[in-house]
């Protein structure tokens, strides 16, 4: 029993319940305890978590791990490839992560979506990536990469490099053959051609579509303009994030992320640099903290002004969306004045950020923090109030928190159907424990309670700047610790050890002792994590990526059935999610 | 000059009116686009396009040359005549309506008994050719947004026809010029602004102007009807939609706010300012309004408008008959 545990009687009574199933209890840097069951009674223990008193209801992740490579794993398991899943009980705000080993002639596993529907897409994913199958899935068919494609890019025995392929070549036989694959035919997704002798409409909305908020494509199955099912087809911008990590140093990996939730800038480098410093054991100056959090929130502003002027324009105002952008020029501007950049500042680093804030930027934050409040009570007063407004979103595509739970629903949307889950309040980090905030929260999980909310959180986010602006800490903003990359540089020039140090340093990279670690965000569309293998490397064995906007996509069918094509628009303006943080 | 006797100069006088009233409508269609996009633009707190000649006046020239030498391309899998004759209808039939607009005392193309039902017809016919180009294009998306369009201008054009009979029963004509002339005294927005009410609703529906763009719905439809036509083609339904306003407009003038009538300025002056102001109005509904889902479209024209222009003319015929006696 580890110290993650202790105190928990839910898991000793499941290991009571499953002795001879738990194989063993890892120890890791992750914060929730971690156990290897066998993949005979893998179904029952997810089943057990789900029917518990206070449930794990929330499957928050799953995918796999190729372990052949893997140097360090001592006690652990023999395990060729490891399958994890990632439970979450809102009610108790813990996790627990069952680890299955599997061997590389036997690559099979029970499926888990009859008991989390939302594990549908992970298993595909887990399919896709690692060829690991699952026997019973409903659909077990690539999800990321093209239905033509051959091998399993995530496995170890799989270039990372363009460089380490042969060329590429198409021919016009081939592309007919990539053509015809993307074809969509109905039988595949059990759904009839016809009802009562007449024929269903099959409209292609995507990849190309102005609300299609990116390279997303949804078929759906109309009867009139009526939504009788539909199937949302991903995968249009993967570019293989995590595999890119295993090939990155842990310092280089840091502009990739800003790219996953690209209109969440340095948001994205939170949780990654917070999981490597758990790692590198670093412990960062409040100074850090602080101005970690103040960007964090900056750019979580600049994200939902995104959204809102998009979800407006959705409903067919045209006008938000200009003021939302030149609100959001503003941002930007203080983020470039202190960042250097504008979208994507790659601004974190393990150990701290990347310089110290410049003269003046009290004066350029306080700027946006007066400037924004009467504009969200314009945005309100014209749009939000608007009967129209209220009309096409009211009861449009509304779930409950179980069911949003059911498909691993997290973030805004989440708190829309009234469940107070926000990790800033529920799993502090970065300091937030030390800003006095409110949790907005819906109560009807429409589109409207959708938008409404993520108005108020602007609010909130302004609230925590300001705290940010009044008590800025002083300090450093690097931490005191070998293992901060790049490392402050006054320290290199004292005699040769320190600039040999440094040389390593910042030409390999840092090494990472063997640990797992995991750190989760409330990011700007949900809850985002990193969670880190290191093998004791310069890179990182395996980085999952989980992101919120891969679940929340896969719920729209069960939302749109029977709804409207006008209502699908609306719904899809108000899951704010963007294809880079789907795919990867 | 004996060959020029008074029925040839009537004639030569009536063809170059027409001449310069419809060359200034579909003008006028032409310069609004840029109008409309420098309001938005005035609107958004952007600046909308400024950059071709002073303050952007010459953007339509430009546009004008884009447009012509843009690939005039006809999808193989179109049904190909009645894909050319779709923009053809769409504009023609509402340049045609001008015909029965009287712009000042001495100027208007045409003195028809049946101006307005005249007017009704070419609507009518106008529904045609999103019907047609929406099917020939051969597109799902345009498909949709024709039945969306027959649908919706079918409903509206029931009850735009009955909004206007309160007009017609008060002035005691379908001829707009006595319809003017009738309103001498007291515009007919004042005894009949019900009336009024529901043909601004018909005409913005009718014209296919947000917020009752459902043909068009771009973030629903991607553009709708018109998703497949390109080049002038594409320019006959752009600039009809704005021909179209400008029709709407003037009619709204001619028939509620009292044609040419005001004081002070010259007729001409007062139609135009007039007819600006609704302009205008149209854009500015484009910029502020979100768009009502079209089921919501449908059962607002039928369960609302169509029993108010019913007790409206109810009401205006009682009135008529009391005073009358």
């Amino acid at each position: 029993m580890t110290t993650d545990t202790i105190g928990d009687e839910w898991l000793e009574a499941l290991e009571r319940d499953f002795g001879a199933s738990v194989l063993h209890e890892q120890h890791t840097h992750t914060g929730m305890p971690v156990l290897w069951v066998t993949r005979e009674a893998l179904t029952d223990v997810l089943a057990y978590l789900k029917n518990l008193n206070a449930p794990f209801d929330l499957l928050y992740d799953l995918s796999a791990m190729d372990e052949r490579l893997r140097g360090h794993r001592q006690g652990l398991p023999r395990s060729d490839f490891t399958v994890f899943y990632q439970l979450m009980s809102v009610s108790r705000n813990r996790d627990i992560m069952l680890k299955v080993a599997l061997t590389e002639e036997d690559l099979n596993l029970p499926t888990a979506t009859g008991v989390f529907p939302a594990a549908n897409w992970y298993e595909r994913e887990v399919w896709d990536m690692f060829g690991i199958a699952f026997s019973g899935h409903p659909h077990l068919a690539r999800i990321l990469m093209p239905p033509t494609w051959i091998g399993h890019p995530l496995r170890k025995d799989y270039p990372a490099r363009a460089t380490e392929f042969d060329p590429y070549t198409l021919t016009v036989a081939g592309e007919e053959k990539e053509q015809e694959a993307l074809q969509f035919v109905p039988e595949n997704w059990g759904m009839a051609r016809e009802r009562d002798g007449a024929e269903f409409m099959f409209l292609n909305l995507g990849p190309n579509h102005p609300s299609a908020h990116g390279a997303f494509r949804i078929v759906l199955q109309l009867d009139g303009e009526e939504v009788v099912d539909c199937v949302p087809d991903i995968g249009y911008h993967h570019r293989g994030a995590e595999k890119m990590a295993e090939r990155q140093s842990w310092h280089s990996f840091i502009p990739y992320t800003d790219r996953i939730d690209y209109t969440g800038g340095v948001m994205n480098n939170l949780p990654y640099v917070l999981a490597v410093e758990k790692l590198a054991g670093i412990e960062v100056p409040d100074r850090v903290k602080t101005i970690r959090v103040m960007m964090a929130e900056m750019f979580r502003i600049t994200s939902h002004l995104l959204f809102l002027g998009t979800y407006l324009q959705d409903l067919g105002a045209m006008t938000p969306v200009f003021f939302t952008f030149s609100d959001r020029q503003r941002g930007y501007k203080v983020i470039e004045g202190i960042t250097g950049f504008r979208m994507h500042p790659a601004w974190y680093r393990i150990g701290g950020v990347m310089q110290d804030l410049p003269r003046g930027w009290e004066k350029l934050v306080q700027e946006f923090l007066d400037w924004m409040p009467p504009r969200l009570r314009e945005y309100e007063r014209a749009m939000m109030e608007n009967a129209l407004v209220k009309e096409r979103t009211r009861n449009v595509a509304a779930f409950d928190t179980t069911e949003a739970l059911a498909w691993g629903v997290t973030g805004p949307n989440l708190r829309a159907t009234g469940c107070n889950f926000d990790l800033r309040k529920q799993r502090p980090y970065s300091g937030y424990d030390n800003f006095e905030f409110e949790v907005p929260l819906g109560d009807r999980g429409d589109v409207f309670d959708r938008g409404q909310l993520r108005i108020e959180e602007m609010r909130q986010s302004l609230r925590i700047i300001q705290q940010c602006v009044d008590h800025m800490p002083a300090g450093d903003f690097k931490a005191d610790h070998p293992l901060t990359t790049p490392p402050p540089r006054e320290r290199m020039l004292e005699h040769i050890e320190t600039l040999i140090t440094h040389f390593l340093q910042v030409s390999w990279g840092p090494v990472l002792k063997p640990q797992e670690s995991m750190q989760m965000v409330e990011a700007t569309k949900g809850i985002n994590s990193y969670y880190l293998t290191s093998d004791g490397n310069t890179m990182s064995y395996r980085t999952r990526i989980r992101t919120p906007s891969f679940p929340h996509l896969q719920q729209i069918p069960s939302l749109m059935r029977g709804g409207f094509v006008p209502d699908l628009i609306a719904h899809l303006g108000s899951i704010d999610f963007v294809m880079a943080d789907v795919d990867r | 000059m004996s060959w020029l006797s008074p029925e040839l100069q009537a004639i030569l006088w009536g063809m170059f009116q027409a001449l310069v009233i419809l060359l200034g409508a579909v003008l006028l269609g032409a310069v609004l686009t840029i109008v409309e996009r420098r309001l938005l633009g005035l609107w958004q707190d952007r600046y909308g396009p400024n950059r071709v000649g002073p303050f952007g006046t010459l953007q339509l020239v430009a546009d004008m040359i884009k447009i012509f030498f843009k690939e005039d391309w006809i999808p193989p899998f179109a049904d190909r005549p009645l894909f050319v004759l779709a923009p053809v209808i769409a504009f023609a039939s509402l340049l045609l309506s001008f015909i029965i607009i009287p712009i000042t005392p001495g100027w208007g193309i045409a003195d028809l008994h049946i101006g307005l039902l005249f007017f009704l017809a070419m609507a009518g016919i106008n529904v045609y050719s999103v019907l047609l180009g929406g099917w020939a294009s051969g597109n799902k998306y345009a498909l949709l947004g024709a039945i969306r369009s027959s649908a919706q201008t079918i409903s509206y054009e029931v009850f735009m026809g009955l909004s206007l009979m309160g007009v017609v029963a008060l002035a005691g004509s379908f001829n707009l010029r006595e319809i003017v002339a009738a309103q001498d005294g007291l515009w007919f927005v004042i005894p009949q602004f019900f009336g009024f009410c529901t043909f601004l609703i018909a005409g913005i529906a009718v014209t296919h102007r947000h917020p009752f763009d459902q043909p068009e719905a771009e973030q629903e439809l991607a553009d709708g009807y018109h998703i497949e036509y390109s080049s002038m083609k594409f320019g006959l339904f752009f600039i009809g939609e704005y021909v179209g306003m400008v029709l709407v407009s003037a009619l709204i003038v001619t028939l509620f706010f009292g044609g040419w009538h005001g004081p002070w300025l010259p007729p001409i002056l007062w139609f135009a300012i007039k007819t600006a102001f609704f302009l205008m109005l149209f854009i500015l509904l484009r910029a502020s309004l979100p768009r009502p889902r079209y089921d919501r479209v449908m059962s607002f024209g039928w369960k609302v408008c169509l029993p108010l222009t019913l007790i409206n003319l109810l009401a205006t015929g009682a009135v008529i008959l009391l005073v009358g006696e």
